[in-house]
């Protein structure tokens, strides 16, 4: 499964920046899709992320709660239920070859935040 | 099919039936007229048809039924030659009948080898025996010394000590030889070998034989273990706390930026959570400590299988009144939470959704409860017995015992969590000698045992000292438990502690007892600024608004997480399974949002 989202993509608007917890998560509901954003401060610049909230292993709602870190240069999330790692970035697990999440597109508009889904 | 004639299916070597179609393996298989009802025996049995169906010659020869099990609450295990069959067997047999345990070790004629032995009561000495046995390993001058209560150190195997023939992983069948290989062939760690070898992946029981054997390996090739946290401290949990205190540092960042690299993980950020919690006790959810906790810490809650969290408040002692108990069930049943007793002595409410945390702990501050750290490595409960209050036999308060000692060490944070009991009398009826701290009324006092254990590795506490006055005991659990969250690793209980402390029971009675180390000021001093400080977290968060933000499932939307689903069982609410989901079954019970 790729991680990228598809062409028709659209911006939507999910939060204010100040919703959003310095290196931690919050999720957004858009149609029925659960989005897990997370913010970093990597060198003093923030950072913002978002992956899919779902957790393919442990089967709940829940990534979004997990604790954020790196492993070697990769950026991850560890899932709260079974501590896998997801990369922020690309969705991929890496523990795991055959499970993965979708990585969308995220940006930040003034102090406004957007997620592209399809 | 052909049944053997007190039930089973018949197979030969190869594990065939009578049917040339049908195998039969485990526990329904009877193999020259015997039932092997382990699981070890199930996997040789699959091996040998496997080998028949594909051609080859494995074939099933019997199998060692060595067992330790527990038989109504008694641990027993029986080796071998459990009953002296062997011609010219002898035995030695050692019997407490006050504390119920025998043990009998069955040798041949010239001493040299264990046959058998026989365990009733403590199972302690099986793995070694077991050792012994299998891999005819020549026995110690006195063999008798292997069953004695050890006075001091009974002769223990080492890693090195075992044969290369040695069964480590008696699930898997995997020898000390395959783990050497493994090691040859470039593993360098515990987890390697797990994955090439698969030892200690079937029932877990031989994990620390496995690691003892793979440390020693490593290190005999000259390959330093590493003891370093995770990949981005290499430092030990002590010498992180070490670090923290002399620097006085008091963020993550600012640890992670003089002493480390990357941006930290889920093993490292929470290890520094909890040591800065108990070098200053900052209330652990202020925003710069936040994203150090671990999940259950920063919601406060036990996360379950679905992403909903359990509630336990605080019941000290177990002592509750009628109209707290009335509370709990009426706040279960408004927001339809799964009630089970735990057993800490209180009461757990499951099935409670992120959002829902902030008021349902509203109701349950204001009716008096606090939280009950069940979600953090910790202090979780004192344990008691109702004591000389009640009792016909209690011959100390033990409930009011109790109470202060929980009250005096809730909120402390560790490496790992922490449980005690209070018994009001000799019959131990709070189960104390389990505990991390164990306190059992004598008729002078109290003795004190520390760095008990259930659970998956049980131990009993070590008497630490007797007939101690109320303020003594204190003092002295004072010292044991800041020691402990001074020294001990990461995740390391008080037993795995007392057992890796150079100098045993002893070196920290000379501690705590006489001072040896001239620190019992310092510790005793920053344990009661531990206590002056104690706030009830949930009461913290409920009153700012800005932690109560965070309890939010979504941040653009009141709706409730639509995976989340119940059915009811026997009274109550649990999980939908998977499946129950899909089907969308018509016993789901809606859930509004209050």
């Amino acid at each position: 499964m790729t991680a990228t989202t598809q062409l028709a993509a659209q911006w939507h608007d999910v939060c204010g920046l100040d919703d959003l917890v310095n290196n931690s998560g919050v999720c957004a509901l858009i149609g029925e899709q659960q989005i897990a954003i997370f913010s970093l401060t990597i060198k003093g610049e923030q950072q913002i992320y978002a992956i899919s909230n779902w957790d393919p292993v442990g089967k709940a709602n829940v990534l979004y709660r997990g604790l954020l870190g790196s492993i070697g240069d990769e950026i991850v999330v560890a899932s709260p239920l079974y501590k896998e790692h997801y990369s922020l970035v690309t969705g991929r697990c890496l523990e795991r070859d055959d499970v993965s999440v979708l990585a969308y597109k995220v940006k930040r508009d003034g102090d406004r935040i957007f997620v592209a889904v399809e | 099919m052909a049944l053997g004639e007190r039930g089973g299916i018949v197979i030969d070597d190869s594990c065939l039936t009578s049917d040339p179609d049908i195998y039969a393996i485990g526990e329904c298989a009877l193999w020259q007229n015997r039932i092997f009802g382990l699981v070890a025996p199930g996997y040789t049995m699959a091996r040998a048809a496997v080998s028949h169906l594909t051609g080859g010659d494995t074939r099933f020869t019997g199998a060692d039924m060595s067992t330790k099990l527990k038989l109504m609450g008694v641990e027993v295990g029986s080796i071998g030659d459990a009953h002296e069959r062997t011609e010219g067997a002898q035995s030695y047999t050692y019997f407490n009948q006050p504390e119920g345990v025998y043990k009998k070790l069955v040798v041949d004629a010239e001493q040299k080898q264990v046959l058998g032995a026989v365990l009733v009561g403590d199972t302690s000495d099986y793995d070694t025996l077991l050792q012994y046995a299998l891999n005819g390993i020549e026995l110690p001058e006195q063999p008798e010394s292997l069953i004695l209560p050890s006075s001091d150190a009974a002769p223990a195997l080492g890693a090195d000590a075992l044969p290369d023939t040695a069964t480590i992983c008696s699930c898997h069948n995997v020898a000390k030889s395959d783990i050497v290989t493994a090691i040859d062939g470039g593993c360098c760690s515990l987890g390697d070998v797990k994955g090439a070898t698969k030892a200690s992946t079937g029932c877990g029981g031989c994990t620390a034989l496995l690691k003892n054997v793979v440390d020693s390996e490593l290190e005999k090739r000259g390959v330093e273990v590493s003891k370093a946290i995770c990949e981005h401290f290499n430092h030990t949990r002590q010498e992180l706390f070490h670090i923290v205190k002399v620097n006085g540092i008091t963020s993550f960042e600012q640890l992670l930026e003089g002493h480390g690299k990357g941006l930290g993980c889920e093993i490292c950020k929470p290890a520094v959570g909890s040591i800065l919690a108990s070098v200053y006790n900052d209330y652990i959810l202020k925003q710069e400590h936040l994203p150090l906790q671990d999940t259950n810490d920063i919601y406060l809650g036990n996360m379950q299988k679905d992403g909903t969290y359990s509630i336990v408040p605080r019941v000290a002692g177990g002592e509750i009144t009628p109209e707290k108990l009335i509370l709990l069930g009426e706040v279960a049943k408004q927001y339809n939470l799964y009630t089970k007793i735990t057993g800490g002595q209180r009461i757990d409410l499951f099935g409670a959704r992120v959002e829902q945390l902030p008021e349902i702990w509203e109701t349950l501050v204001a009716g008096g409860f606090e939280t009950g750290h069940a979600y953090a490595k910790a202090l979780r409960t004192v344990k008691s017995c109702v004591g000389s209050t009640w009792c016909r036999y209690g011959v100390q308060d033990s409930v009011k015992t109790a109470i202060d000692l929980e009250n005096r060490y809730k909120g402390l944070r560790a490496p790992h969590k922490i449980k005690f009991a209070v018994s009001g009398c000799t019959r131990e009826c709070a189960e104390a000698q389990s505990k991390d701290i164990g306190v059992i009324a004598t008729e002078n006092g109290w003795n004190l045992y520390v760095c008990g254990n259930g659970g998956m590795k049980p131990r009993h506490g070590d008497l630490f000292a007797t007939d101690l006055d109320t303020e003594t005991l204190v003092r002295y659990i004072d010292r044991v438990l800041m020691f402990y969250v001074r020294t001990a690793d990461r995740l390391q209980r008080t037993s795995v502690w007392m057992d890796n402390l150079e100098g045993g029971l002893a070196y920290l009675q000379d501690v705590v007892i006489n001072d040896s180390l001239n620190l019992n000021d310092e510790l005793e001093a920053q344990m009661n600024s531990l206590v002056a400080n104690y706030q009830c977290e949930w009461k913290t968060t409920i009153e700012d608004e800005a932690s109560r933000k965070r309890f939010r499932q979504f941040v653009n939307s009141k709706a409730a997480d639509a995976n989340i689903q119940f059915v009811e069982e026997r009274g109550q609410v649990r999980p939908a399974t998977e499946m129950e989901k899909k089907l969308g079954t018509n016993k789901a019970i809606p859930v509004d949002v209050i």
